[in-house]
């Protein structure tokens, strides 16, 4: 069955984002497939490569770099909620005169369209968060 | 975007307008789904139908007023719009001056719109 995730809130509130990480490995170890995962509103601060977490505890990238990385799951944030938020790729950080780009390059900035395209090429859409 | 089969897909409100920024991420996906002309029906749930309080002004609050921009939703030919009655009626709010034209189910006719979609997406 193939799958794809929207998350809707941000990695350092709530367990909601870590949430659909793992949903995600557990879909691929039953031998499904990930189409996408798209985030949306908080939920792009998934992508947030400077962030620093205490030493203690995991960084909010952990659960997704293993996803692109070993299981190339494409990670998608809404452009418009990633500008807002202050995630911007070295494109839209040369676009918009900021001094550097502020997201993990395993997440890719796209826009809504790709969620549409998430829900029609999926057999379930599973939201987390909100 | 790839050409793949329509699916109907719901888009289930379940936030007040100005509280988060979930009331806009949702209304942004329902525009989105109809600029790619796939069916997009809406539910407003819970604290989601104060979104459908009449005569909205935000501009206290600097942000978009979004009483306004669902009135816009017919324009892109989302029509089917409906509402928890029961929410409604515990906010006393009243749809007949809302922004949108709703169509207001009990909780059994919820749970039987829902199953009728390919997809819920909720906000």
């Amino acid at each position: 069955m193939i799958y794809s995730l929207l998350v809707l809130s941000s990695p350092f509130s709530g367990h909601c984002s870590r949430s659909a990480a793992e949903f995600a490995h557990c879909v691929i170890a039953r031998g499904h497939t990930i189409h996408r995962i798209f985030f949306l509103d908080a939920g792009t601060l998934a992508s947030a490569a400077s962030s620093v977490s205490a030493q203690d505890e995991d960084t909010s990238l952990k659960g997704w770099s293993e996803l692109a990385d070993q299981h190339g799951v494409d990670l998608a944030i809404c452009i418009t909620s990633a500008l807002k938020h202050g995630m911007l790729d070295q494109v839209e950080a040369d676009r918009h005169e900021r001094r550097c780009a502020t997201i993990n390059p395993l997440f890719t900035v796209s826009g809504l369209g790709q969620l549409v395209d998430a829900c029609a090429s999926s057999d379930r859409l599973i939201t987390f968060g909100g | 975007m790839t050409a793949a089969p329509k699916k109907t897909v719901l888009i289930v409100l379940r936030h007040s307008p100005y509280g988060s920024g979930l009331a806009k991420a949702a209304l942004d996906a329902a525009l989105a789904s109809a600029a790619f002309d796939q069916a997009v029906d809406l539910l407003f749930i819970g604290d989601g139908v104060l979104q459908l309080q009449p005569d909205q002004d935000s501009t206290s609050l600097g942000m978009k007023n979004m009483g306004r921009q669902l009135a816009s939703l017919p324009l892109y030919d989302i029509d089917h719009v409906y509402v928890d009655a029961q929410a409604a009626a515990r906010y006393n709010m009243d749809l007949s001056k809302a922004p949108l034209h709703t169509r207001q189910l009990d909780d059994h006719e919820i749970r039987q719109l829902m199953v009728g979609y390919d997809h819920l997406l909720g906000f």
